[in-house]
């Protein structure tokens, strides 16, 4: 797809280098003259967005482990004193815990426009598994980043999560236990969870930047796939990706970092819980133990089955359901375009998600009320989690068989012309 | 017509017999206050920090603590900083206070009775806690532990309202029906309605020096205003910065948009 390489060396010393180490030619190739489908819109900046946002949490979580003490009586304390008395502590840190909202925000558009547009088909199935894999190391990161200033729900969060594990108990005795003892280094949560979770949230982002590289590399074998979901014929259907790309990515990368900005300035604690600015107590449990939003959906599923055991494999398997999705789709049509009936399914998906988020940020025994008739939410979010289930396993295989498809364009640039 | 008009007295009737029936096991939404340092362009009003200052200090510091607070956090204005002090009266306010010492040239650490050394504070001190210990202080709080207030708006749901609402409303009027629990208070805004702490203020708690009369509204009011200070005492330094970047990036994202049209120009 790439093609040969095009790339000049201009000077005596490019030259040299060129037949040694030849990493110009290699930067050359992937971005300045990278062949990009030429229609590609704007949930197509999401790519450069989540770039940029793995590239402030490294830097500004280099500077936060400057000043952090990785210690159970003084993480806190660490943590209050880089808000007040580190000189711009205060913008680093709010920047760090504000910029985990907006990575994953980022991460939630990329993953249901790749679904939408069906950019997991063949053959850019790897691209879609590495990219569950960067999910699932995102995921890791944030749980241990939010342990980590060592608040009640911080202290509280890592409890109850890393108790997932004694679920086993049901299966083998003792495993699960032991397990969770392994994980903590003692008989609870304690200052060697605290320290070993802070080295895994440092090593984990540079896993995510290999695994981001691996990510890039196997788009740029296939290429981009596109809104329309058509295999591009020929270079009147591709720009190279600098400066088409690397201008438009720029302007949504500012756009989107305006909307962080005005967040880390202006309602720095929208996302947060206030429980966490109480230093963490083991003898204290705080009312509610809630994760952080971008966990509730999988935090509902867990609450919405009644036996631990099976509500935490439910939840492990809606996770792993993402990587078979390159197969359990079955339709020969990429984009959900020219999909009729995947277009409702997909949004009523979309909208499922929002609903067994809601369903995980409220109590455990919370109801909707409606004229006198009261709906317990745990059956919400039952329904929700077996749609969450259904979609993937029953509609998408089913939909390829039943669902005509509205005809295809024959080459990319039919439809664009025809759009001026 | 008159159906209608029946219905919508039916509603209105049913509306007011839900609020009357209120459920006396949660507690109410928080007041509805306003503050100086809300907003994009928010800051704190100094002399509402220096009286709310003045409450801590003669009446909540009986019982509460303001660990994460030194002294040289008070001061601010042209030295720079974020306090609302000058130096000398910052210095003035630590000398007030006593702090434990350290030993002296024989390596004594009490004085001849028996008592730990102490010495004035200083700017690079803390607040001195009212209690040794927490078991101290519950066990003169009728087993109650007063919070610590270095984060206390930050740290409750509601923040400064929240605050505000839960030290204006303690000691309420006790509604028909509701039993207050021995040794507790009265307060709607708080979670089960009995509060372990007493009304902590009333009119004139404290003698303003600048003259604001100290009603129950303006001591909470200052006092809030305090302790919203100490929670975020960058707020300010935030909300300056925050307005030059957010030009910064409409600028840039305009620049930038304007450079996406024009490459694109002949793209098709």
């Amino acid at each position: 797809m790439s093609g040969p390489s095009t790339y000049v060396p201009k000077s005596g010393f490019g030259r040299w280098m060129d037949s040694r180490l030849p990493l110009m030619r290699f930067a050359h190739d992937t971005i300045i003259t990278y062949p990009t489908p030429k229609n590609l819109n704007f949930w197509y900046a999401f790519g450069a967005i989540l770039t940029f946002m793995l590239g402030i949490q490294i830097l500004t979580g280099i500077v936060l482990a400057m000043h952090y003490v990785a210690n159970a009586g003084l993480a806190f304390d660490s943590v209050e004193g880089i808000m007040r008395n580190i000189n711009y502590g205060w913008l680093i840190r709010y920047m760090h815990a504000n910029g985990a909202t907006f990575f994953f925000i980022a991460v939630y558009i990329h993953m249901f426009r790749g679904l939408y547009y069906g950019s997991y088909k063949s053959p850019r199935e790897v691209i879609w598994i590495l990219g569950v894999i960067l999910y699932l190391l995102m995921v890791a990161t944030a749980f241990f980043g939010y342990v980590l200033p060592w608040g009640q729900m911080s202290f509280w969060g890592a409890t109850v999560i890393t108790n997932f594990f004694s679920a086993l108990d049901q299966i083998v005795p003792h495993l699960g236990s032991a397990i969770a003892t392994w994980l903590w280094g003692g008989f609870a949560v304690g200052d060697a969870t605290l320290n070993r979770f802070f080295s895994l949230h440092y090593l984990l982002p540079f896993v995510i930047a290999g695994v981001v590289g691996l990510h890039i590399w196997a788009l740029h074998v296939p290429g981009n796939n596109n809104p329309l979901g058509i295999d591009t014929k020929g270079p009147q259907d591709m720009l190279p990706f600098h400066p088409y790309y690397t201008v438009k990515d720029s302007f949504y990368v500012a756009l989107f970092a305006l909307i962080y900005l005005a967040f880390v300035f202006y309602a720095p604690d929208f996302f947060g819980n206030p429980d966490n600015y109480t230093p963490a107590n083991p003898v204290v449990t705080p009312p509610d133990i809630v994760p952080e939003w971008y966990l509730l959906p999988f935090y509902a599923m867990l609450r919405s089955v009644p036996q631990k055991l099976i509500g935490v494999l439910v939840m492990a398997g809606s996770l792993l359901t993402l990587v078979f999705v390159p197969w359990l789709d079955t339709s020969k049509v990429r984009s959900t375009r020219f999909r009729p009936m995947m277009k409702q399914f997909f949004w009523l998906f979309v909208f499922d998600c929002l609903i067994l988020g809601y369903c995980g940020s409220q109590g455990a025994d919370a109801a909707l009320h409606m004229q006198g008739f009261e709906l317990p939410l745990v059956w919400v979010a039952r329904v929700a989690t077996l749609y969450y289930f259904g979609f993937f396993w029953v509609v998408m295989p089913l939909l390829g068989i039943i669902e005509k498809p509205k005809p295809l364009p024959a080459n990319i640039s039919q439809p664009v012309l025809a759009a001026e | 017509m008159k159906a209608l008009t029946l219905a919508f007295a039916a509603l209105i009737a049913t509306s007011v017999a839900a609020s009357a029936a209120e459920d006396l096991s949660e507690p109410l939404p928080p007041k509805d206050v306003h503050w100086s340092f809300e907003g994009p362009f928010g800051t704190y009003d100094r002399a509402a920090l220096q009286r709310g200052f003045q409450v801590y200090k003669e009446v909540c510091s009986a019982c509460h603590s303001l660990n994460r607070v030194a002294f040289h956090d008070l001061v601010g204005g042209k030295e720079g900083g974020d306090g609302f002090f000058t130096e000398p009266q910052a210095k003035a306010i630590a000398a007030g206070y006593k702090v434990p010492a350290d030993p002296d040239d024989k390596g004594n650490t009490t004085d001849d009775k028996g008592n730990p050394l102490m010495r004035p504070a200083i700017l690079a001190d803390h607040f001195p806690a009212p209690f040794a210990n927490e078991n101290a202080a519950r066990a003169n709080n009728g087993g109650a532990l007063p919070p610590d207030l270095s984060l206390i708006v930050k740290a409750r749901e509601g923040g400064p309202q929240y605050v505000y609402s839960i030290v204006t409303g303690d000691g309420s009027p006790v509604p028909h029906g509701f039993k207050v629990i021995d040794g507790k208070y009265y307060d709607p805004y708080f979670p089960g309605r009995n509060i372990s702490m007493p009304p902590p203020l009333r009119n004139d708690s404290v003698t303003y020096s600048d003259g604001t009369k100290a009603t129950l509204d303006q001591e909470a009011h200052d006092v809030v205003t305090f302790l919203t200070w100490a929670s975020e005492p960058k707020l300010e330094e935030r909300h300056r910065l925050g307005f030059g970047v957010m030009l910064f990036m409409l600028l840039l994202s305009g620049l930038l948009f304007l450079s996406y049209r024009k490459v694109w120009h002949d793209a098709h």
